[in-house]
Parts: C-alpha cells; structure tokens; sequence
C-alpha cells in the first residue's frame, strides 16, 4: 500500500460534508434535551479534548512519521501548569495562563526533542517512552509535585480582560456548556491550524521526511530542525489539550503524563486514519464512545478494544475515516455521481 | 562562461575495517565538463560518489567545493552549497506525484521552506522553478502521476529533474542509465549533453557508447584505487586499462 492511499490528505468533498454534519449535531447537541445531559455535555467536552490531544499526536505519526510513544507527557505536564499556577483564593486568567502552559509544554518538547530527533524508528519509540516515564516518575514520586494523588484545580480559568469587561467574566467557564463551546471553537481553531500548516511548505516537508528522508538531506533539508520544530509544535498543542482536561475535570494526576494515555492517542489516530487530521478527531470519538461502551460491558474493556482496534486495521487499513470514505464512495456510484470515485481510483494507481 | 574547477577532492579515502573501499583517489570536476569514472563493479564507484556528497565522511583526504572545504560536513549542508546528485537506485517520493517530488525539491533552495502558513502550492518562483526542470527533463507529460505509476526510464528522469530542481552548480550522477532501453539510454544521453554547459559533472556509469559519447575526461577506478586518468583517447588507448576493464567488453 502507498502512503497516499494511506493518507487522505485531501479529504473528498462527500467526506467533508459527512464531517461537517457531525460537527454541526456536535455544536447542536446542548439545545437537545436529553436524561443527564450535564454528564454527556461533559463526556462530550472530554472527548473534544482528547481530539485536540490526538490531533498533535497526529502531526508526528501521521504526517511526519514519527511515533512517539511518550506524548502524554506534554498534555500532562500542561495540566499541571494550571494545577500550579492556579492559586488557592480564586482563579487565574484564561488569556495568560494557557498560553503559558502550552509554551512551557512546548518548551519541554524542545528540549526533550533536541535529544529524541537523533534517532530512528524502533529507538525514537523507545527514547520518547523513557523521558515520558521519567516525568511520570519524577510526579509519581514527589510530594511536592502532588506525588500519586495529584492535585485538585478549584478554579476554572477567569476570561475577565481588566479594562475591556470591568472585572466581569467574558463568557464563564464555570459553566459547562460555555466550556464545552469553548472547547468546541480551540477544537476548530487547532483543526483549522493543522489543515493550514499541512499544506504549507513546511507541512510538506515533513511529509517528504515521513516518505523519504534520506532524499530531503540530499535535496539540501536539514530534516533534524525540521523534526525538532515538529516535535515542540505538537508538544505545545498537547499542552492545550492538557490544560483545557486540567480545566474540565478539575484534577490533575500522574496517570495524565502515562503511558496509557499515550498509548490510547496513537490508537486513536491509528483508529481514525493518519496524516489528515480530521481522523484524529474521529478516532479520538469513536475511542472514548467504545471505552465507555466497553466499560459497561465488562471491565476487561481493554480486551474488546483491542479486538476491535485489530479488527479495523486489518479490515480498514486507512481507518474510519478511510472506511466512511469507500462507503461513501458506494454510494456515489450508485447514484452514477462519480466523481469522488474517480479520486480513489486514482490514489490507487 | 569559464571553465572554472568547482569540486576537487584530493588523496580521498574511505576504510571499512581493513578494506580501502576508496583508496587515495584524487579528481577534479569542472563546470562545462563531464568527468566520468568508469570500473568494475565494486571498483569503489558509488562510495566515491556518496564520500564526494557527503553520505559518508571520509577516512582521509580532502574535498573542496567552489572554495569552501566541505570535508566531513553533512549532505543538507553539502546540498545547500550547491552539490547535487541522483542515486544509483532509484531513490524518489514513491506516492508523491511528479510535481510534488519536483516541487519538493525546488522548495529546498528558498527562505519559505519554514514558512508554516502560506500554500505550499502557490509560491511562484518555486513554481516555475519546478516545471522549468520538469521540462528540462523532459516528463512534462507526466507531471501529475504519481511517480511509483510512472516507467523506471521515466522515474530515471525524475531523479534528474529533482537534482536540477535544486539548481546545483556540480552534478554528481550516480549510473543515470541503469536499466534503460535503448532509447530512453539516447534521450538520457541528450538530457545529459544539454544539461552540461552550466554545470560540472561527475558521471559513474557501465554504459560506455553513453560515457564516450559524454566524458571529456574519464577516470578508472578498480578495487578502490585510480588506475588511469585522462582524455577518452588516453583512456581507450591505455593498455592498463584496455586489460583490467575495457578488455572484458571487446
């Protein structure tokens, strides 16, 4: 199989429109009133996080090639960030702390890039899961850092701007279906960013590496920078995804910089479709919905989402959103509308 | 346009272990000529090729690229001083179309290579910079196949467009016509002659009607070492030669 088949970069116009519907019942879904709509509004604002979250993943796995098996510890270490700046008497401002927490997220991927960038393959796994482990540990392990409890965050961030509000809050995070809208447009604005950012020369750089790299230092790349500044990108986008769950749930603990939760985002963008975003997101959904459904079936979940997750690879190679691709592709034959068809067949080629 | 030497490597060396892969090699390559080195297989040819590009650093010697010593350093670095080669084995963007492994290149030699913002696809010097070695290559019919559905003649030029797209000043052609037909061997031939007056080149290759009909100066290697160095008439006359390698065909 070709990497372009395996990517779809440029997702088909019926795709689109599928996806658009979604993100249209998506924002739709606080004014349908169901039982415990606060639960699935919050469930919801968690799985928005995690697309943010497993949408940075995907600019390393998918789109440059690098699978890092330790990228929750830049979501975590942004979550602490809130947990530490946060003080006890009442909250801090959106505007400069998550800003903050992200750079420092992304400050820690610099550094911990500077080192993991050298190698290659089986060993950029394995060194980006041993930092990662390290961090856990050093959180783990220390009390001042919380140790194995973790920290309570008691505020949600103040969007007061002095002088433009008068000390009013612009829109209220308290509130969960602010913050779920609010996690709703940093979800499109990451999404819109990545889209952009993949197109441009520098996303198609590191495409070139993902296929070729050998040839792009021929070609003159200094594809170690180019690695690095892919690496401390994604890193401080993880920070966004960190703080906003810090924010969201209010707590943060070790378990946000693991091993499992980095695990869990490379299976969601495996599970959605590398290399174009917009499967991260899907995966990220489709992920959190089967653990809960999982969940109440037996609490071995790991074993059916792990069936599941071997099941799609084998059958859907390129993912849901590969797969909700063909069908609509099916579809559009039958209605001798061909044209998405006609695109297939010619990444096939 | 002078004939200025624009690559020497003097007394290069390249060990594995105990064995002098490259052996003391010395060649100069200047622009508007074409040097070719021609030998047995494993006579040390593509080793020299990727010591000279810097793939592999050199055990000894010293290479000089314009006037600036490049020994030792890395090929993006190489590549950006203006050293460009194709490989041996095909070695291209095998799901890409033509024009992205093209455009790809050509985006190498600009300032916006790191710009995270504009569209890749819209930067016109780089452009034209891409369709003009596309062009010059002569695949402008193929210019939006996907390059792993093109023929190998075909992905042979690829190679060489994505090599001209980096607008390099020395050429360093790694065996362009393995594996070609007769014709595809002829328009390489003319691709090459074309592509000569602005650049200094280095060409490894078997094909020797190609290499005569190209070279202004031919060096032999075998087992590592230079055994003959001149003109293709010192060459062709050479007995040394004529008994190590140019016999074997007659």
């Amino acid at each position: 199989m070709s990497a372009a088949s395996a990517h779809l970069e440029q997702l088909p116009r019926s795709l689109q429109f599928t996806l658009g519907l979604g993100a249209v019942a998506l924002a739709a879904f606080p004014f349908i009133g169901v039982d415990g709509q606060d639960y699935y509004i919050q469930m919801l604002s968690q799985m928005m996080i995690l697309a943010i979250f497993a949408m940075s993943l995907d600019l390393l796995q998918g789109v440059t090639g690098l699978v890092s098996l330790g990228h929750a510890a830049f979501f975590g270490l942004a979550g602490y960030a809130l947990a530490f700046i946060t003080p006890d008497t009442g909250p801090v401002s959106l505007w400069w702390s998550l800003p903050l927490a992200a750079a420092g997220a992304g400050l820690a991927a610099l550094v911990i890039g500077f080192f993991v960038v050298r190698t290659h393959g089986i060993y950029f796994i394995m060194v980006t899961m041993a930092f990662a482990q390290m961090i856990f540990y050093l959180f783990f392990d220390n009390k001042s850092l919380g140790g194995s409890d973790g920290i309570y965050v008691n505020f949600k961030p103040s969007t007061a701007i002095a002088g433009l509000t008068g000390g009013a809050e612009l829109f209220d995070l308290e509130n969960k279906v602010t913050f779920f809208y609010f996690t709703f447009v940093v979800l499109l604005l990451v999404y819109g960013f990545l889209r952009r950012v993949l197109f441009s020369p520098f996303g198609r750089t590191l495409a070139g590496i993902r296929v070729n790299e050998h040839r792009m230092r021929a070609m003159g790349y200094g594809t170690m920078w180019y690695k690095l500044t892919a690496f401390t990108l994604a890193g401080a986008l993880a920070g966004v995804a960190g703080y906003l769950w810090a924010a969201q749930t209010g707590f943060v603990n070790p378990e946000l910089l693991g091993f499992h939760l980095s695990a869990h985002a490379i299976m969601m963008v495996i599970l959605g479709g590398m290399g174009n975003f917009a499967g991260a997101i899907v995966g990220a959904f489709a992920f959190e919905y089967l653990m809960h459904v999982f969940k109440d079936v037996t609490k071995h979940w790991q074993l059916l989402m792990g069936s599941f997750i071997v099941l799609v690879v084998i059958l859907a190679p390129r993912g849901l959103l590969g797969l909700g691709q063909s069908l609509l592709n099916r579809m559009g034959n039958r209605a001798a509308t061909a044209p998405a068809g006609a695109e297939e067949r010619k990444q096939h080629v | 346009m002078s004939d200025a030497v624009l690559l020497r490597a003097e007394g290069v060396t390249k060990r594995f272990g105990g064995l002098a892969a490259v052996n003391n090699v010395s060649l100069t390559l200047q622009r508007n000529h074409l040097h070719a080195v021609i030998g047995p297989n494993g006579a040390g040819k593509s080793t020299l090729t990727n010591l000279l590009s810097g793939d592999l650093p050199p055990t000894e010697g010293r290479i000089t690229l314009g006037d600036r010593d490049v020994t030792g350093h890395t090929p993006e670095a190489i590549s950006r001083w203006g050293l460009g080669r194709s490989y041996q084995k095909t070695n291209i963007f095998l799901p890409f179309t033509v024009w992205e492994n093209v455009r790809l290149a050509a985006q190498s030699r600009t300032p916006h290579a790191a710009r995270w913002l504009s569209r890749a696809g819209q930067l016109r010097d780089i452009n034209e910079r891409a369709e003009r070695a596309i062009e010059l290559a002569g695949l402008t019919s193929r210019t939006r196949f996907v390059a792993s559905a093109i023929s190998h003649g075909e992905q042979r030029q690829l190679e060489i467009a994505m090599t001209l797209a980096t607008a390099p000043q020395v050429l360093l052609l790694d065996e362009p016509l393995a594996g070609m037909g007769h014709a595809e061997a002829e328009r390489m031939v003319e691709l090459l002659l074309a592509i000569k007056k602005d650049h200094a080149m280095m060409l490894v290759e078997h094909d020797m009607d190609a290499v005569f009909a190209l070279a202004d100066r031919l060096t032999v290697m075998v087992n590592g070492q230079v055994i003959a160095s001149g003109t293709p008439e010192a060459i062709r006359a050479d007995a040394g030669v004529q008994a190590a390698y140019l016999g074997e065909e007659a």
